[in-house]
């Protein structure tokens, strides 16, 4: 059982498999005439969302309503927060107004963990600065298993601007966990000192890494994130480190590309790329629907028998972990 | 662990008389294979529907499409007993103007039906929904009732009733163990 869901870090094996096994049982119902179940009848989901999003605001909020959930959509503009109400305050709020279960994106690194001090209800962390995305690390790798078969032993490259990347913490560590080998490369600049410790390699020879890989992984250029200059023009980055028609026909033939989104065609990745039969971009947005109800329904069942317990007296292993 | 030896009240045979007989009450009943659709009721509903179309089929000539049509999601229990695993549903296309029948182990409470109703219109608007069970051991609390049964049961309520199939279990039997302790562990594995 997993109380709040901060981090890929805090996720066993055998909890990721429960979590992709689920969710194939979810996929299906996208593919129905009535593309919804009374599971979650009567509980609310909030989306407390302080930066912009649309695949993932919009994908938990599908996902919340085909299990029946009511949804609450809370963004940073237009909101109080603007007048300058905190976090607690906002989270406290909420509570007071029955929610559940809170999706959290916020441009703090730690602020998911921070809110499970605040509120009862079960956390999801949907991004948090630099450091967690935990969701997309879960779609990715339904979404690899669904079209390779498998994960443990894969070889996995994770491309791009790491530095600024929750994404790419997240997913290298969600596929070593798996057992697939990870490595981790792009501009000296832009991956951090610290990648080794997340349980991968580091190369910054991209076009000798291609040959032996799997499952590429191309990460976004995050402009918005950059506050000097990490390298000097996005000709000369998409010229060394975007993959466009040739590097693709280096990879062998059975690997598959993806990417998180929103994509910088032209930059880190060409159109063609894109758009090739074997980049899985399209089926990782469908996939997460199915793994966010997958992870809602598993974090919101129960409590009736067992209330929650105050979140400062952690009782397992597991619940520790899981904060 | 239970003391006492779980007793067998059907062998093999009779569970494969039971399954030609309940067949046959099928095709009468709908004059038929035509517009059926057996929807077992996973884990053992499953292999007991693919049974009884086999025993359809060799009734009426062609055994009526069977799937499995899993009602987790839709059960009443998810608030109390949390969430539990989903199993398969692949039915066919659509449900639309057919005659479908629920197919399951044991029918108890009659909750595990109440769900499967609610699963199968979200598949479409059948045109009749038939209940068939192996076992029927009583002890409803909901108004539910089975249109073709393979034995009644008459049980106490802390009893556990086990209808175990080939497919899953790797024998052909049904058994009641009278041990409560067993019983609570088998009413939390879902008997319906």
């Amino acid at each position: 059982m997993i109380t709040h869901l901060l981090s890929m870090e805090d996720l066993d094996a055998e909890q990721i498999g429960h979590i992709l096994d689920t969710a194939e049982g979810f996929r299906d119902i996208a593919l129905r005439p009535v593309k919804k179940v009374p599971t979650l009848r009567g509980r609310t989901v909030c989306n407390l969302f302080y930066e912009d999003s649309t695949r993932t605001r919009t994908s938990f909020e599908l996902a919340a309503k085909r299990l029946s959930a009511d949804t609450l959509n809370f963004s940073a503009k237009g909101s109080s927060v603007s007048k300058g109400e905190s976090l607690k305050d906002t989270a406290q709020t909420l509570e007071a107004m029955g929610v559940d279960a809170i999706v959290i994106r916020h441009e703090q690194s730690g602020a998911a963990q921070t809110l499970t001090r605040f509120v009862q209800a079960r956390v999801l962390n949907a991004g948090d600065g630099w450091h967690q995305h935990p969701t997309q690390a879960l779609l990715d790798l339904f979404t690899v298993r669904e079209h390779v078969g498998r994960l443990a032993g894969l070889n996995v490259a994770v491309v791009g601007d790491v530095l600024h990347s929750r994404v790419a913490r997240s997913v290298v560590q969600g596929f070593a966990t798996m057992g697939a080998n990870v490595t981790v490369c792009g501009p000296p600049t832009l991956v951090p000192a610290s990648a080794p410790s997340w349980g991968c390699e580091v190369t910054y020879d991209l076009d000798g890494l291609l040959a032996r890989t799997d499952v590429l992984y191309l990460l976004r250029v995050q402009r918005e994130r950059m506050t000097e200059q990490f390298f000097p023009s996005s000709r000369e980055y998409a010229r060394i480190w975007g993959v466009g028609r040739d590097r693709l026909a280096r990879l062998p033939d059975e690997a598959v590309v993806l990417h998180p989104g929103p994509m910088n065609r032209g930059v880190e990745v060409t159109a063609e790329v894109a758009d090739a039969p074997n980049a899985l971009i399209t089926a990782q947005v469908t996939n997460g629907i199915a793994v966010r109800m997958s992870c809602l329904y598993l974090m919101l069942g129960g409590e009736q028998a067992a209330p929650a317990e105050p979140v400062t007296q952690a009782t397992t292993a597991e619940e520790v972990a899981a904060r | 662990m239970s003391a006492a030896e779980p007793t067998e009240v059907l062998g093999a045979e009779a569970i494969s008389r039971s399954i030609r007989r309940i067949a046959h009450e099928i095709s009468e009943r709908n004059e038929g294979a035509r517009d059926l659709v057996l929807a077992g009721i996973p884990t053992r509903g499953a292999p007991l529907a693919d049974r009884l179309a086999q025993a359809i089929g060799d009734i009426e000539g062609q055994a009526p499409p069977a799937g499995s049509l899993d009602v987790t999601l839709y059960r009443d229990d998810y608030a109390t007993a949390g969430p539990r695993p989903l199993g398969p549903t692949d039915l066919v296309d659509s449900v639309d103007g057919k005659v479908v029948v629920l197919v399951d182990d044991v029918l108890f409470t009659g909750r595990t039906v109440r769900a499967a109703l609610d699963a199968v219109m979200d598949l479409g608007r059948p045109r009749a929904v038939q209940l068939a069970v192996i076992v029927d051991r009583g002890h409803r609390e909901l108004p539910v009732r089975a249109d073709y049964v393979g034995k009644n049961l008459p049980t106490s309520r802390d009893t556990a009733v086990q209808v175990e199939l080939t497919e899953v279990d790797g024998v052909d039997r049904v058994v009641i163990a009278p041990d409560p302790a067993d019983s609570a562990s088998r009413d939390a594995g879902g008997t319906s």
